[in-house]
């Protein structure tokens, strides 16, 4: 992927120049930055960025607060119970992800049963396929589970003896849970970000079935020079920008929070 | 109390939120008319519509071809890689082994399609294979991406399992490959089968990685529910996917018995 996004985009297939050229028996290296200046100095392709990360985030963020309670319920449940709970978590996964989102495009029509259930309770209809909300709610329904599972076996490995001293000592509820519970459950917290904003940031079929023209994110962007503008080098070039940033992101934040904790 | 409680009313309304669409689903399938908003009567029309649209049929068989290929090799290698990460100790290359494991678990999958279209071009070039694209870089494709998958479960089932066993079979002046046939392999077994069937999964329901390394005249069955779904909705898609929730309910029935009966 290095080498294509370095090379220039040719006609015919497959479109992209050689890198190494040989003069007799001396290999030349010939690297056109071309592509990295189209996307690093064109602000389409840096909106693209940054609107993903926005979105990821965003979407990251409602997944821990929509899957942290759940989590917390599941771990606090009978054994028996539990394993059930578990499983009815991770069935929606083996109905086909296009299969769900295909269900929600039915649901959020304007004439459809989400509008349907807002007017009957009086809030009125309002436009919801092909918007920012459409897209928000599909990254949070597909994502949530990758949120819920590390994070619950990060809160069944807790030691409950913990939590019992917190109150024998006098701690009400929700300073146990402050004090105890969500340091003790950080590094679930930090594997349920990383498996949901990681791929969120890079998704493509979301935002095109259920996001409007407006939402370029970047999988998008990079679907669109690939297949429609048969752009390999651009295509390629972003591609290696979008794992720079992926890469480095994660440390970034690591750092900080450590920073912010020592 | 009241806490647990308002804990339980979220894990409802959760399940809630997961469930509703799968709901909606199945009973618009059964639809009279093309639309999927208004209610307009019981009827198989769109299960005839299904069984008759040959493309949605021959895409389905390549996509299970795809799947059940993928899924045995990423179990293969998949295995192999577990088994080093869990019991080789620490090897030099051990750290960039494990992070190059893991990496496609959380990869974008653009990314990923990409570079293993650019690989499969270039490889082309370099050895003539494989020549041109179609089922069999998708098949590459998918066991790529699902060995990641099969060597995380099989990994954390040996670390669990220890080396006890193993041990005391070699005392016992079994051959190390027979420790690993006779020991390992019966006690990785559950994780193995689980393995294989995440793999399956995934190769089925994958559309991005597939479109990028497929070519014409092979398209999955995703690809195909993708472009039509791109096109507009209908019943018949709500059709393919009812039929798809009843095959994954008997099959996971049929793991619950095979298990209990197992346990028993």
């Amino acid at each position: 992927m290095v080498k294509i996004s370095l090379a220039v985009s040719a006609d015919g297939i497959p479109p992209y120049t050689a890198l190494l050229r040989w003069t007799g028996w001396v290999p030349h290296l010939v690297p056109s930055w071309d592509s990295y200046a189209l996307v690093l100095g064109d602000p389409f392709y840096a909106r693209a960025l940054l609107l993903s990360l926005k979105v990821a985030g965003i979407s990251t963020l409602v997944c821990l607060l929509m899957g942290y309670p759940m989590a917390l319920a599941i771990a606090q449940a009978s054994v028996r119970w539990r394993n059930a709970l578990l499983l009815a978590v991770m069935l929606p996964f083996w109905t086909g992800f296009l299969m769900r989102i295909n269900a929600w495009i039915g649901l959020l029509q304007d004439d459809g049963w989400v509008n349907a259930g807002l007017a009957a309770l009086g809030l009125g209809a309002h436009r919801l396929i092909y918007t920012d909300f459409a897209m928000y709610l599909g990254m949070v329904y597909t994502y949530l589970p990758f949120m819920v599972l590390p994070l619950y076996a990060r809160l069944t490995q807790m030691d409950p003896v913990l939590l019992e001293a917190a109150a024998d000592l006098g701690a009400p509820p929700w300073r146990v849970f402050l004090r105890v519970t969500l340091p003790l459950s950080l590094p679930g917290v930090w594997a349920g970000v990383l498996l949901v904003f990681i791929p969120a940031v890079g998704e493509y079929v979301i935002p095109e079935l259920l996001g409007g023209p407006q939402a370029q994110l970047v999988g998008r962007v990079l679907w669109e020079e690939f297949f429609s503008n048969r752009d390999w080098p651009t295509a390629s070039a972003l591609a290696v920008v979008l794992l720079m940033v992926l890469l480095i992101l994660p440390a970034g934040l690591w750092r900080l929070t450590r920073q912010a904790t020592s | 109390m009241t806490r647990s409680r308002a804990l339980i009313v979220w894990l409802i309304v959760v399940y809630a939120f997961l469930y509703a669409p799968i709901g909606f689903l199945v009973a618009f399938s059964f639809n009279a008319t093309r639309l999927v908003t208004a209610w307009s009567g019981f009827s198989f029309r769109w299960y005839g519509v299904l069984a008759r649209d040959q493309q949605l049929i021959d895409a389905t068989w390549l996509s299970l071809r795809i799947a059940a290929t993928s899924a045995t090799l990423a179990l293969i290698v998949g295995t192999l890689a577990g088994y080093a990460l869990a019991r080789f100790g620490s090897f030099r290359s051990r750290p960039a082994f494990a992070a190059a494991v893991a990496a496609p678990l959380v990869l974008p999958e653009v990314i990923t399609g990409l570079s293993l279209l650019l690989l499969f071009v270039a490889l082309e070039q370099a050895v003539g294979w494989p020549a041109g694209r179609g089922a069999t870089t998708v098949t590459l494709a998918h066991a790529s991406v699902s060995v990641a998958y099969v060597a995380v479960v099989v990994r954390a089932r040996l670390t669990d399992a220890g080396t006890t066993l193993e041990e005391a079979a070699m005392d016992l002046y079994a051959a190390p490959w027979a420790a690993f046939a006779r020991v390992t392999l019966p006690l990785t077994a559950p994780a193995l089968a689980a393995g294989w069937l995440l793999a399956f999964t995934l190769s089925l329901d994958d559309v991005v990685v597939a479109s990028f390394t497929s070519g014409p005249g092979a398209s999955t069955l995703p690809m195909v529910v993708f472009s039509m779904t791109r096109l507009g909705v209908t019943p018949e898609i709500y059709a393919l996917a009812t039929v798809i929730v009843a095959v994954v309910t008997v099959m996971l029935l049929g793991v619950a018995r095979l298990q209990a009966n197992g346990q028993r």
